[in-house]
């Protein structure tokens, strides 16, 4: 029964935006999904609610280290023992405290490893299967914070950039094979790890819609896509901007 | 800090909001934190759930299904889930909430915190009376679970406890089987106040839900359309397509007012009269009819709204409703959006609950100041002399006093708050 369901594995998969897309795929048929995240009771709380929704569904839970390459190589081997994957959703990250990332090197260090070079390992350990199988679709959350390096957040930028970079290598690698490589870049996103900029009054963007974006452009298989595709447009000026313009700007 | 502000938008105030995310972290964040408010998706009309100033929990993270059991219609959730999504998870599953309030955009913590009530009371009481087991956490770091059969008082006192005893976290409901998404409904119009108490008396034992909409300045008499309808069993019925529509902005005036009221109501009127009779209708609409126009607040203008729900007792109701609409007519205000239904002789289990046997009124009334607040002050004094009582879910400026006369449990009640929590209407109507 199992192998003619769709299997998705999801890297980080208590983030809320993996979260929403995952309930997004079980309502929309039963699939076979793994759940991979740093504490095993969040997954498993996660799992559980999925179950509910999909009682079709099979939802396997694992647990993993995101920054240990060997660990990584492991995990990845394991779940592509277990049969061919149609997609690969990588989407943890945090949102690091830029001023903290100025003063404390390891806090800079951290979040750059969190958010780039551990989604990177992924994505290659995952890619060679995926080329070998010459099928599935690896999807990966970079940010629009990726696209042009700015005060207020550049370390994060610099981690999600290297990953906007890398999906693009990858794509150029996979051009002529039929693994598809999918690069998000959501827009500030109302999550818990943006509380503290809501709490600054910012205007973030409803999980459920930018979720639903992400299911669509993974299902169509799109090289790039901003969620809320306003941001399209936004970055579009972002990186445009001349410098004698860009620098004036408090973003 | 963050602007917040109820559904009647009379106001938005700065709050400090902290997400809960996940039921086992919920006691860290209470203790850690200022004394706040839990707060869902805010559908609340006046105050309960803002806590200008201070803190705000929102639960609307907390939205994960936990267990459901498909055999017995037993389901467990955290309290953040919203009516919706359970509603749609579990009727193709045969399961149906027995209790709803005329929208389903709210949460789980929601729902139990005000004791809502639905067209059906007469039948299944209210939300809280199907609801097998709570987790209740306190600021002081208690954890307690408690149900209609455990720690019994804990749960009366949560019921209907305006979330002043501590945040619920989990829930465990009992649904109701039910064979698909389709009512039986009937529309008939009514041309006065007896004629509406008829047909309520009437459907009572034969209809599982019944309501009406009254017009509320219509002539001398109370002129009207009744709604009643039951579950019925139809397979393969084409679903209806459903059409959201926003009100995208606030218009700088209300587009209620005594220009476009009179005229709109005489239309709406009309209009029902034509669709009198009998049609299968899906339970969303029938339910939840202004679900689909979202925000539709909006429409009241950059002051707000209230919302006027009171309840009095059958034997003196004819002649309150009597009297509260000619106060109503004299001022030429009033709402399109008026209901009119009665509820059965069902004692609710909350402390505090808002329910009682009797004839609910509940009318919108755009936010003209003092004007507004003088037509309350004679509304009050009605419900006041009639034994009735507010409904606090829709309540921003009642009196102390009317509050204390309304729900005499109250003293009860106090022994069970958590002095870690105060609302804005905690504040005003119970001193802290
Ligand atoms: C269009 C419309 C129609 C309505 N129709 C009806 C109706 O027919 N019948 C009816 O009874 N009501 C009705 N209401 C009112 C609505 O059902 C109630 O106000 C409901 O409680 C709102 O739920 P919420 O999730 O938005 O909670 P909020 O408004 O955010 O909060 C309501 C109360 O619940 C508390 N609370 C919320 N979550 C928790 C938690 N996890 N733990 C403890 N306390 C908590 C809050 O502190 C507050 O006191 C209607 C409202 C609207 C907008």
């Amino acid at each position: 029964m199992t192998n003619n369901k769709k299997r998705i594995v999801i890297i980080g998969a208590t983030s809320a935006i993996a979260e929403h897309c995952a309930r997004f795929w079980v309502d929309d048929a039963a699939v076979d999904m793994t759940l991979v995240g740093r504490d095993i009771s969040k997954i498993e709380r996660v799992a559980q609610d999925l179950r509910v929704r999909s009682p079709q569904s099979v939802i396997h839970v694992l647990e993993s280290k995101f920054t240990d390459s060997i660990a990584i190589r492991q995990l990845v081997d394991r779940v592509i023992a277990g049969g061919i994957v149609n997609i690969v959703l990588i989407a943890h990250g945090t949102l690091p405290d830029q001023i903290e990332c100025q003063t404390d090197l390891s806090a800079n260090q951290e979040a750059l490893i969190v958010n780039g070079i551990s989604p990177m390992l992924f994505a290659e350990a995952f890619v060679g299967h995926m080329q070998k199988a010459n099928s599935g679709t690896l999807a990966i959350i970079g940010s629009v914070a990726g696209d042009r390096g700015r005060r207020s957040n550049y370390v994060y930028g610099a981690a999600k950039g290297l990953v906007t970079r890398y999906a693009q290598g990858l794509q150029h690698r996979l051009a002529s094979t039929d693994v598809k490589i999918v690069l998000i870049k959501p827009g500030p996103t109302d999550t818990p790890m943006t509380m503290h900029l809501k709490q600054q009054g910012s205007h973030l963007a409803n999980v459920e819609d930018v979720s639903r974006l992400i299911v669509k452009a993974i299902n169509q298989g799109k090289s790039v896509v901003y969620a809320p595709t306003k941001w399209t447009l936004i970055m579009m000026v972002v990186r445009h901007l001349p410098k004698f313009i860009f620098d004036k700007l408090d973003i | 800090m963050v602007e917040v502000s109820s559904w009647g938008m009379l106001g938005s105030w700065e709050h400090e909001v902290l997400a809960l995310s996940d039921r086992h972290h919920v006691v860290h964040q209470l203790k850690s934190s200022r004394s706040g408010i839990a707060h869902g998706m805010g559908r609340s009309y006046g105050d309960v759930c803002l806590n200008p100033g201070g803190v705000l929990w929102k639960t609307t993270e907390l939205d994960r299904f936990i267990s459901l059991d498909e055999s017995t219609g037993r389901l467990v959730c955290e309290a953040g889930v919203l009516l919706r999504d359970i509603q749609r998870l579990v009727i193709p599953r045969g399961w149906i909430l027995p209790v709803t309030p005329g929208t389903q955009l709210v949460t789980v913590g929601g729902a139990i915190a005000n004791d809502v009530h639905g067209k059906n009371h007469h039948m299944f009481s209210t939300f809280g009376d199907h609801v097998r087991g709570i987790i209740l956490v306190r600021t002081d770091g208690t954890i307690i679970e408690c149900g209609p059969d455990f720690q019994t008082e804990w749960f009366s006192a949560t019921v209907g406890g305006l979330g002043l005893t501590g945040v619920i976290t989990e829930a465990e409901i009992q649904l109701r089987k039910v064979s698909g998404p389709w009512l039986d409904a009937e529309t008939l119009p009514y041309a006065n106040l007896n004629e509406f108490f008829q047909l309520a008396n009437a459907s009572e034992t034969e209809w599982e839900h019944t309501v009406s909409w009254i017009d509320c300045l219509s002539g001398k008499n109370a002129r009207g359309i009744f709604m009643r309808a039951n579950p019925i069993n139809l397979i393969n019925h084409p679903e209806p397509k459903s059409h959201k529509r926003t009100i995208r902005f606030v218009p700088p005036v209300s587009l209620v007012n005594h220009l476009t009221l009179r005229p709109f109501n005489a239309a709406y009127f009309n209009f029902k009269k034509r669709q009198a009779g009998k049609r299968i209708v899906h339970y969303e609409p029938f339910f939840y009819p202004l679900d689909n126009l979202l925000e539709w607040n909006r429409m009241y203008g950059p002051h707000g709204f209230y919302q006027y729900q009171s309840v009095v007792p059958l034997k003196v109701g004819n002649d309150a409703v009597q009297a509260m609409l000619r106060e109503i007519k004299k001022t030429g205000e009033g709402s399109f959006l008026a209901v009119l239904k009665t509820f059965g002789d069902r004692q609710s289990v909350g402390m505090m609950s808002f329910p009682r046997q009797g004839v609910t009124m509940a009318l919108d009334f755009p936010n003209q100041g003092d004007k507004t607040l003088k037509l309350f002050a004679s509304l009050d004094a009605i419900v006041r002399e009639a034994g009735g009582r507010i409904y606090l879910a829709k309540d921003a400026r009642m009196s102390r006093d009317l509050f204390e006369t309304g729900y005499p449990r109250l003293n009860e009640f106090l022994h069970y708050r958590d002095l870690g929590i105060s609302s804005a209407m905690s504040r005003r109507l119970i001193g802290s």
